[in-house]
């Protein structure tokens, strides 16, 4: 994350400044900063309302019994999380508002499955291969019916707007297996191995100091 | 090349996207409408009424749940304000035209006209951004030219990687994302591309 965020602002000054549109990256710069926060304050009411009915889910039983009900997915997934850990409820939550395009209630209860995750992480800042695995599901996700860009080329005039449905449908399942697999490949790898908060070799205290992460 | 070697798959392919396509405009949307817009009220119902019958104090749960959501969204502004920031320098400085330029050898291997790269480079980047391009796109060629119909497909197939990842981390204060970006852009990656070859086997 350090170099792609070091590498797009960079990029985005040295190319601004060669193309001389330094003042359109400057504005770009302040408005965006004013938009982060009103999106993130625009969470706020629709946060508050999930966080409330998951908790009330949580406690009536109904996430352990979506955690039950896809048991063998998730522990093909999700190996090192206990099989009816309320975090496989609020994640399978996340998924099927982002297959139905429920983009207002996605949010918050993927937000509600990374709180789950993370009572499960050793650490407080870094991720863990359970978070990796949710987030490559998550970025790849199957959208059913794409409807934003379905509205906008029935406005076009197109005549069967819907017709890139299937496409879409088959291109993004793809994408989501090829998430998932690149997930569960680079966790393998040494440097990716070494930084699991949850690998055994750094959570043992005897290794720690001569293991440092990082 | 890739035509031969998706061709004995690629009649099998046609026919079930032409059967799904059929089905599209009719049954198969009027049942997903109607699900998501019942899915909601549905499940909140059933989640109150499982939590009563359960003999959990819904009210009282609700609001212990509830006073999180605040600090929670207060929690990923750093987050936000950091990735939404470079994304939109990025796309101010014009370093997309660069971006395409670089690019275009690699995309015209797979067949991608060079007219939706743009929308591949900034899919992960930004939703609207990337809806725009499309619009941009359909408005030029008409959407249900090969490039409006690819260019719809490309949009649908993947997700603003960088805003997920800047959220969800942020949420619970993780800095370190480790393999999640390479990951989910292997992903978004294969999805365009699959975009391409479904899209040249379809509507070709």
């Amino acid at each position: 994350m350090n170099y792609i965020w070091l590498g797009l602002m960079v990029i985005a000054l040295v190319v601004g400044a060669i193309n001389g549109r330094i003042d359109a990256v400057t504005k770009a710069a302040v408005d965006n900063a004013a938009a982060a926060v009103e999106i993130a304050l625009g969470l706020i009411g629709i946060m508050t309302l999930w966080l409330g009915i998951m908790k009330i889910a949580e406690k009536g039983g109904i996430i352990r019994i979506l955690s039950r009900a896809i048991r063998p997915l998730a522990r093909f997934l999700f190996p090192t999380i206990p099989s009816d850990h309320p975090a496989i409820g609020a994640m399978l939550m996340n998924l099927i508002a982002n297959w139905l395009g429920l983009g207002n209630a996605a949010t918050p209860l993927g937000l509600k499955a990374m709180e789950e995750l993370q009572k499960l992480n050793k650490s407080t800042d870094t991720a863990t291969n359970d978070m990796a695995t949710f987030l490559a599901l998550n970025t790849a996700t199957i959208c059913l019916i794409p409807m934003t860009v379905i509205a906008v080329r029935a406005q076009l005039g197109s005549a069967n707007p819907f017709e890139i449905i299937s496409t879409t449908i088959l291109a993004s399942t793809c994408a989501t297996i090829a998430g998932v697999t690149a997930v569960k490949l680079l966790q393998r790898l040494p440097s990716i191995k070494k930084s699991d908060p949850n690998h055994q070799e750094n959570i043992s205290p005897s290794k720690e100091e001569g293991h440092h992460v990082g | 090349m890739l035509d031969k070697l998706f061709a004995a798959p690629a009649d099998t392919l046609h026919q079930l996207v032409q059967i799904g396509s059929a089905a599209d405009s009719s049954l198969f949307v009027t049942i997903m409408k109607t699900f998501s817009s019942w899915a909601v009220p549905v499940l909140i119902f059933l989640i109150i009424i499982l939590g009563w019958y359960k003999k959990v104090k819904v009210y009282e749960t609700f609001i212990e749940g509830a006073k999180d959501g605040f600090n929670v969204a207060v929690k990923i502004i750093p987050y936000l304000v950091a990735i939404l920031v470079a994304i939109g320098m990025f796309r101010a400085s014009g370093a997309m035209d660069v971006f395409v330029a670089l690019l275009s050898p690699l995309t015209n291997l797979i067949g991608m006209p060079a007219e939706t790269l743009p929308v591949a480079i900034m899919r992960p980047l930004s939703g609207s951004g990337a809806l725009g391009i499309v619009t941009e796109l359909m408005k030029q060629h008409g959407p249900d030219s090969f490039i409006g119909r690819l260019a719809s497909t490309m949009w649908g197939s993947s997700e603003t990687t960088f805003y997920v990842v800047a959220v969800y981390f942020g949420s619970v204060g993780i800095r370190r994302v480790r393999h999640s970006i390479a990951a989910g852009l292997i992903g978004d990656t294969v999805g365009l591309v699959m975009a391409v070859i479904i899209c040249r086997l379809v509507f070709g």
